[in-house]
């Protein structure tokens, strides 16, 4: 099959980019997306041209890596699935591809289709940790769970914090990640001691960072890989409101 | 606790909690307003009581200051968010992956809600005072000023479309409100939906029903 990509380039240490064209062609409808831009970038290379730079990993859609922007939509049009987990056949044969890096003042481009994403690890830093003393793992069944609440601990826990709820909402909030990571350590027994604390330090952070504010249009839930509930931050919404008391 | 309104989730909180005391404004002026049908009497004598009554100026406080911390949050919050995305996307998200029209547009809605709130007001409240005698007592005749308004098409158009924007801001609103009070729960999810949208239509019906009923079946005699 045949495309036509629209791809963001941009340089290394440039404010501005623009799109290049590129066509595609005798591509396998079976061939994955990154193994597509695989293939365009030793074709680039071959010209002796610069390889467009794209962030990936693991490619089995659980590291968070992989950061583009389909034709307007994180992770491409499908739900519950990273860029890495999508293929040619969910394209048309011709079809005009627009490929954009997650935009959002707190995610920089730092070349062509990469951010940087160190807001997050910054988040993370400032309150999503349990303080425990390290030493021997402690008997698992000393701290009892509930079932259903170590269910939905775990969903929370399934953010993988690849940015696509940043990307995909129209205010670029993080809201759904710190939602996340907030909702699945108030929801256990290890994370509760520090969870006023916690949302306080980590709102905080998240503001400070430059994301924007939550306008509950639940864009992040459906674009998001991992499928994270809006409840999520509904949960945070409570927590940051009993963190007054 | 200073700090904490500083941060969007408080302000959020704001948002909602004011939004909620207005949308339960417009369900009781809309149920005062269906007092037109019970003739100019009654409807006089209740927006007088409305006006004069004990607890109406605490009202018309609260009200403008709900209505003005509403406004000055979100629009605080709206260029906040405006700048949060420094390069704007070549393509929108599109499918299930979109941002729904009238979420996008809340400010905008809001913004048509305020012409509207000031032109109403202008209109009725600091519009012509007729008077008419109930029993001996001189009080203001709104219901012919009403009347009288309301047999212009452009008024009557005007009062729909803006009436539809309130329909469809309280619709994503009162939703909004839950999920930003941390109320909302897959529990009361469906019900939470189902109430947002039979809350806004009902409202709606009531208010489109005045300038309608006065446009097709009313003179200016109020007959």
């Amino acid at each position: 099959m045949l495309l036509k990509l629209k791809i963001w380039r941009q340089k290394r240490g440039q404010k501005k980019g623009s799109f290049e064209n590129y066509e595609m062609d005798h591509l396998s409808p079976d061939m994955s997306f990154l193994e597509m831009l695989d293939q365009l970038n030793e074709d680039l290379v071959g010209q002796k041209k610069v390889p467009v730079a794209f962030d990936h990993d693991c490619r089995e859609g659980i590291c968070g890596s992989c950061s583009l922007v389909i034709n307007g939509n994180p992770h491409g049009p499908h739900a519950g699935s990273a860029v890495c987990q999508l293929h040619l056949r969910s394209f048309k044969d011709k079809e005009e591809i627009w490929i954009e890096p997650f935009r959002a003042k707190a995610f920089p481009v730092l070349q062509d289709l990469i951010v940087d994403r160190s807001a997050f690890d910054r988040i993370i830093q400032s309150g999503a940790y349990v303080s425990v003393n390290t030493g021997q793992a402690p008997e698992a069944h000393s701290i009892l769970v509930e079932k259903a609440k170590a269910e939905e601990a775990f969903s929370h826990a399934a953010c993988i914090g690849c940015g696509a709820c940043v990307a995909v909402c129209k205010n670029a909030s993080a809201s759904l990640f710190v939602a996340a990571k907030v909702s699945h350590l108030a929801l256990l027994p290890q994370g509760k001691v520090e969870k006023k604390a916690r949302v306080l330090k980590m709102v905080k952070q998240m503001e400070k960072e430059g994301f924007g504010a939550c306008t509950n249009t639940g864009a992040c839930s459906r674009a998001c890989p991992k499928e994270i509930s809006l409840h999520s931050i509904a949960r945070m919404n409570r927590e940051y409101f009993k963190s007054i008391f | 606790m200073r700090k904490w309104f500083f941060l969007s989730i408080g302000q959020k909180y704001l948002i909602g909690l004011t939004g909620l005391g207005l949308a339960l404004f417009v369900l009781l002026h809309m149920l005062g307003n269906l007092l037109i049908f019970a003739g100019d009497k009654a409807y006089n004598l209740y927006m007088h009581q409305m006006v004069h009554g004990k607890a109406a100026f605490f009202i018309q406080v609260g009200l403008l200051a709900a209505f003005l911390l509403h406004i000055i949050l979100a629009l605080f919050l709206s260029v906040k968010n405006y700048f949060s995305r420094s390069e704007k996307y070549a393509r929108q998200a599109s499918g299930w992956k979109a941002t729904a029209w009238y979420q996008k547009s809340l400010i905008f809605q809001g913004a048509i809600i305020l012409v509207f709130v000031v032109l109403h007001l202008i209109t009725f409240k600091f519009g012509t005072y007729y008077e008419v005698v109930y029993e001996g007592k001189t009080i203001r005749n709104l219901f012919q000023l009403v009347v009288e308004e309301f047999q212009k098409p452009v008024t009557v158009l005007w009062y729909l479309i803006a009436l539809l924007v309130l329909c469809v801001h309280l619709f994503h609103g009162l939703i909004s409100s839950f999920q930003s009070l941390g109320l909302s729960h897959p529990r009361f999810d469906f019900w939470i939906k189902k109430l947002s949208f039979g809350y806004a239509v009902f409202v709606t019906m009531g208010y489109v029903s005045l300038p309608l009923y006065v446009f097709f079946f009313m003179t200016e005699k109020g007959g």
